[in-house]
């Protein structure tokens, strides 16, 4: 047995009859720069249908207000082609690659920035990313690894697609991680979701998605909870366990009364959505990311029959 | 609960008068500020050319297309979507904009803490409530970005926007120690020991 890899020795397999879907880089910066407009300007159908359920069961009167001028919005922005709000975000794009598919990687990240910073100058977008240090905007949307860029590998035959979020500062500063250990149990991860909830209030711009982290290493764990924060409304953990937790959670934030914008009510999130991830031994780590009421997405997917734009 | 429209600019009477749970519409002028602008203003000694006194600012950096100068435009700019953030971070901010610069209301959303309460109370000023992320449907209270100062801190600079009906907004907090943030939070603390208790982890 061999570990080098020799031409004529890959199985035949019917997969291989196929020709492999090729994705060009000039299609990838066209795709990129659409779905960031496209996304800042159309909210996700699941998240209209949340704001619908959201206002059918809300009882006080200022909340109904507030979600009323929410879904006002909504209207206003598609009928004005205008962005929903003004936040355009840190741009983020979780790229699938799925199998039998032909792309350079390196030209997909390279492309993937020039379509960022092609919507940000020609639609025009206003640019919210800065230095860290010296805050200088180069108003593309862009600097040193940003747009993030996450990629993944999935099963589906001939397909990529890419998911654009334009992730909102407000609640992205509500980003929380602890390092719980063993013995505080999945009750301290429970407290601390509640608490974080009411810490950040108002000012993630509730009604959210409340995205929790259970698990993994402390970075794995706050990329689930923005796995979690950027999930489908409707969608559950894979986790029994994690799905469990979710519905808890969810009747549990929904109980506090903080409401839509912080000013009172029972819509405080949408949904608690929570990810998980094997952990060590000795760990316990949790983490909380917040997708704020501006809950956007826009995906394309590339297959041999063409490009399909969505959510 | 009271509606108030407001002229802007306005006298301290006139914001005393404001209370927590009333709603307010601005008319003629506002202002934009954000982190920056304030970092700047406050931290690094800059000075603006407007006078802000008896005005309001609004937390926000917008979403602008360049355009050419006009009799009425002076800042080249035309707004593509204005829309408020979080107030939070700026709230270091809310008694030096109040004393230095003579701003009687603040508009944001999220709220403002504690320090920004007593600012209201002393020097008389207001918190009003957006509803944040509905920039779209706050885009079309805004006729024209009339003027512009500090624009190398763009798009975090300080504008000049004229406005109709911009609002209605809620008063979230006044000038007589009231704020719905701090009785949201206060009903919100009380209810976490019954909802820990449902969840087992009391």
């Amino acid at each position: 047995m061999t570990l080098m890899t020799k031409p004529g020795v890959l199985p035949q397999g019917a997969r291989d009859a196929m020709p492999p879907l090729r994705v060009e880089p000039e299609a990838i910066e066209e795709a990129a720069k659409l779905l960031y407009i496209r996304a800042c300007k159309i909210l996700p159908d699941d998240i209209k249908e949340g704001f619908a359920r959201l206002d059918a069961a809300e009882t006080d009167t200022t909340a109904r207000t507030i979600l009323a001028t929410m879904i006002e919005n909504i209207g206003v922005a598609e009928r004005m082609d205008n962005l929903l709000c003004q936040d355009t975000g840190i741009p983020i794009f979780n790229v699938s690659i799925g199998r039998n598919v032909q792309v350079d990687g390196w030209a997909l990240k390279e492309a993937i920035g020039k379509g960022t910073a092609r919507a940000t100058r020609e639609h025009p977008l206003r640019s919210s990313v800065v230095h860290p240090i010296t805050r200088r905007n180069e108003h593309t949307s862009c600097g040193e690894r940003v747009p993030v860029i996450n990629i993944d590998f999935t099963d589906a035959d001939r397909e990529l697609r890419i998911e654009m979020i334009p992730k909102g500062s407000g609640s992205e500063n509500g980003s929380f991680l602890q390092m719980l250990i063993p013995a505080d149990g999945v009750a301290a991860v429970k407290r601390f979701v509640v608490d974080r909830v009411i810490q950040a209030g108002g000012k993630v711009c509730p009604p959210t998605i409340v995205g929790v982290g259970v698990g993994g290493t402390s970075d794995l764990c706050m990329h689930l909870a923005k796995i979690a924060a950027t999930r489908p409304l409707g969608t559950r953990c894979a986790d029994a366990e994690g799905a469990k937790l979710e519905a808890e959670l969810s009747e549990a934030v929904n109980s506090l009364g903080i409401g839509p914008q912080g000013l009172g009510g029972d819509s405080t999130a949408f949904a608690v959505h929570v990810e998980t991830a094997a952990t060590h031994i000795t760990m316990n780590p949790v983490a909380v990311n917040i997708q704020c009421h501006s809950a956007r997405r826009a995906s394309a997917t590339f297959t041999p029959a063409g490009i399909a734009i969505g959510f | 609960m009271a509606h108030h429209v407001l002229h802007m600019p306005i006298t301290e009477d006139q914001v005393r008068a404001l209370r927590a749970g009333d709603t307010v519409t601005l008319e003629e002028i506002l202002f934009g500020i954000r982190d920056a602008t304030q970092i700047h203003m406050f931290d690094h000694g800059r000075r603006t050319k407007f006078d802000l006194r008896g005005h309001a600012v609004i937390h926000t950096a917008p979403n602008l297309r360049k355009v050419e100068r006009s009799g009425t435009n002076h800042s080249g700019y035309e707004a593509v979507c204005v829309g408020t953030t979080t107030s939070d971070r700026m709230e270091r901010f809310t008694r030096p904009l109040m004393e230095r610069e003579g701003v009687r209301i603040i508009i944001g959303k999220g709220g403002l803490r504690e320090g920004s309460l007593q600012a209201f109370q002393d020097l008389g000023g207001a918190y009003l409530a957006v509803v944040g992320g509905a920039a779209a449907l706050e885009t079309t209270w805004i006729e024209a970005v009339e003027d512009v100062d500090l624009d190398d801190l763009n798009p975090e600079s300080l504008y000049k926007f004229r406005i109709r009906g911009f609002g209605p907004l809620l008063v979230a907090m006044d000038a007589h120690g009231g704020s719905l943030y701090a009785t949201v939070n206060a009903e919100a603390t009380k209810r976490r020991q019954a909802v820990l208790e449902k969840l087992g982890a009391a």
